[in-house]
């Protein structure tokens, strides 16, 4: 019942004034940001974070995790509407989203998403409500060895999971870490890796420097290429009538929202998987224990409900690790802690500890937050409508101008917005050969923290690798991680028996 | 495609290279009763980046990337158009930063977009890149106290700074 108790304390804060302002805002902020093709939740959060300097450290995080929500329902719109996602969490709401809205029925697929997503947003903060207080209480008791082999983990989740090449993900992160080693070495104090010499890399490259230039500048490269020729968009009646007929369409499909809430949820705890992975996956587990799989990709409304429901309840799983151990679930987690660290807050166990109130209060604005997401987004569909109408050609620009003035101010240096630009533009003309670019935020935003746990651990065992072997609690993580880096091989190795048993056997 | 596989391997070798070089400038090996040098972390993390490309570009060789077994250009025509377009364009804008100060290129910015690369009407674009730089200049300068460069129009932004701060 103590978990009742901090969680009402928790309400106190969200709903003060100004907080509750900010959810509210985050939402409506997220609805628009999920809506617009070409950006997600990571590009919102990453562009929008210097701006939250104006108000307190705890407000200024309700209100990017209130967007962060906003954006997951958001992306639902137009995959619906436009046939095109609005974030890449919303791919696999396309599949079903779009055939409902050509025959007519855009209203039911719209109003259906924005169910499925508080739904599956409900159940996951209720389960992080209930997991993330032990696992702090666990992780508490980590020493330097256990730090490293959760970064590990972190990490090769990345090389297991992603499904990305295997050398250039092993790329992104090495080349993440390195910028986190720029400027000085956070042990000795001595400058390290000033990069050609250059005074603008005498101090740490800041995480956001990457973070805009690879999701403000280098995200609109790559959907303006991508992008090319105009969309059709569906018309959508929204009556009252309608709505209520909808409800109960939706109520029918209880058991594919529950199953996909608690797939989403444990697949966003991962740091490689995350919302998209999951809603796709989610989608395949709806279809599969479908009665009707052949309506799947037609038109069926559990099409929708499984990713909707899925891909909110990984972005609060997503949180999970993030508040707990200190590792962020996906891109945005990993722009929100790169923020919490700039505001003096240091994610992990001892927040549990330290800023209880600010936690709570975190928890309690995303309930608020998943409610008014829901709200807003049923009442105001035909102005978003109107909004995906705004021309690229005028959204572009502006978000070019924001990245700018969002990287200056996050520094004051215009080195740093130089910077972005070299590495936003290299970062589009490395994602065009399928370098995956998340891995490097990751990196860049742990870097700080993985360099000193495994140089202290190596100091503890007096340079023994064996420290993270020989420990209980390091020691099963440290394995997890090689088995999921060697996970690759494993499978070629697999499939070439497999290939080879079918070629005799044939 | 694959062309540019190849070259962007070698380039990210070299860079790897001349990481793991200027990570030597500190001790990358072990400094008794201190541990692991200052080095030691990057100097590692390069050597695997090198080895990493070197992958890549064996995977070249044995054609088992996508992008290594792709014949479609890098850039097709359009993609190179609007990469110079509008990659050249932010660099533009930020280069007059140092110039006009930074509201000021970022509505010269915007105009250039939207009027010429988006073709909308002066209307449109002017009620766009007009009321920019003064809602940065309200919410940075004055609401957040983070000052915007200002390049060499800064007797301007004394006046402007005596009036709203």
């Amino acid at each position: 019942m103590e978990l009742l108790g901090l969680l009402s304390e928790g309400f106190l804060i969200a709903f003060e004034p100004l907080n509750f302002g900010l959810i509210v805002l985050g939402v409506v902020v997220g609805l628009f940001v999920g809506a617009m093709p070409g950006l997600g939740s990571v590009n919102g959060v990453a562009i929008l974070l210097p701006m939250t300097f104006l108000v307190p450290p705890a407000s200024a995080i309700m209100f990017l995790a209130a967007l962060y929500y906003g954006a997951m329902y958001g992306g639902a719109i137009s995959s619906i509407m436009l046939g095109i996602p609005g974030a890449s969490t919303a791919v696999a709401t396309t599949f079903d989203g779009r055939p409902l809205a050509i025959k007519g029925e855009a209203d039911r697929a719209l109003i259906a998403a924005a169910l499925a997503s508080f739904g599956g947003g409900t159940i996951s903060i209720v389960l992080f409500t209930l997991f993330a207080p032990p696992l702090a209480t666990i992780a508490l008791d980590f020493g330097d060895p256990e730090i490293f082999a959760l970064m590990m983990l972190a990490f090769a989740t990345f090389v297991g999971l992603s499904g990305d090449d295997i050398a250039k993900t092993i790329f992104s992160i090495c080349i993440g870490m390195v910028m986190s080693a720029i400027g000085f070495d956070v042990i000795s104090g001595e400058p390290r890796l000033v990069l050609f010499d250059l005074i603008g890399f005498q101090s740490k490259i800041n995480f956001l420097v990457l973070a805009i230039g690879i999701y403000g500048i280098g995200e609109m490269m790559w959907t303006i290429e991508v992008s090319r020729g105009d969309s059709m968009m569906s018309k959508a009646t929204v009556t009252v009538d309608r709505v209520m007929a909808n409800l109960k369409i939706f109520w029918n499909t209880w058991k594919t929202w529950f199953m996909a809430s608690f797939l989403g949820f444990f697949v966003g705890i991962l740091p490689a998987a995350g919302a998209t992975p999951g809603s796709l996956m989610a989608y395949g587990v709806a279809k599969m224990t479908s009665k009707t799989p052949d309506d799947f990709g037609k038109g069926a409304v559990e099409g929708v409900v499984a990713p909707e429901a899925a891909n909110n309840a990984a972005s609060t799983g997503s949180m999970l690790p993030m508040l707990t151990l200190g590792i962020p679930g996906s891109p945005t987690t990993a722009v929100l802690l790169g923020g919490m660290v700039i505001w003096g807050l240091q994610p992990g166990p001892r927040l549990f500890v330290d800023e209880i109130d600010f936690v709570w209060g975190l928890i309690a604005s995303l309930y608020a937050a998943n409610l008014f997401a829901a709200l807003i987004n049923i009442a105001f569909i035909p102005l978003f409508l109107w909004f995906l109408k705004t021309p690229f050609t005028i959204l572009a620009p502006l978000i070019f101008v924001l990245s700018m003035v969002g990287g200056y101010a996050a520094t004051e240096r215009m080195f740093d917005v130089w910077l972005m630009l070299i590495l936003g533009v290299g970062g589009y003309l490395l994602r065009k050969l399928d370098y995956p670019v998340a891995p490097a935020v990751l990196a860049i935003v742990l870097g700080p923290i993985t360099e000193p746990a495994l140089r202290q651990s190596l100091l503890i065992s007096d340079g023994d690798l064996m420290v993270f072997f020989n420990r209980p609690i390091s020691g099963p993580i440290m394995i997890t991680a090689i088995i999921l880096l060697f996970l690759p091989l494993f499978q070629a190795l697999w499939r070439r028996m497999r290939n080879k048993g079918g070629a005799t056997a044939g | 495609m694959r062309r540019a596989e190849l070259i962007t391997g070698i380039l990210m070798a070299a860079l790897s290279a001349y990481l793991m070089h200027k990570s030597t400038e500190l001790p990358v090996g072990w400094i008794s009763g201190e541990g692991p040098g200052g080095g030691f972390w990057p100097f590692w993390l390069a050597a695997f980046m090198l080895l990493s490309s070197i992958w890549v570009i064996v995977n070249w060789f044995r054609r088992s990337s996508p992008p290594s077994q792709s014949d479609e250009p890098y850039m097709d025509a359009y993609a190179l158009k609007m990469f110079i377009l509008v990659g050249g364009g932010v660099t533009a804008m930020i280069g007059l930063v140092e110039i006009i100060g930074m509201h000021l290129a970022a509505a010269v910015f915007l105009i250039y977009y939207i009027r010429f690369l988006g073709g909308h009407n002066w209307k449109t674009t002017l009620s766009i890149a007009l009321p920019t730089p003064v809602i940065t200049f309200l919410f940075f300068d004055v609401a957040l106290n983070k000052f915007l460069p200002t390049g060499l129009m800064d007797p301007l932004y004394i006046v402007l700074y005596d009036i709203f701060l």
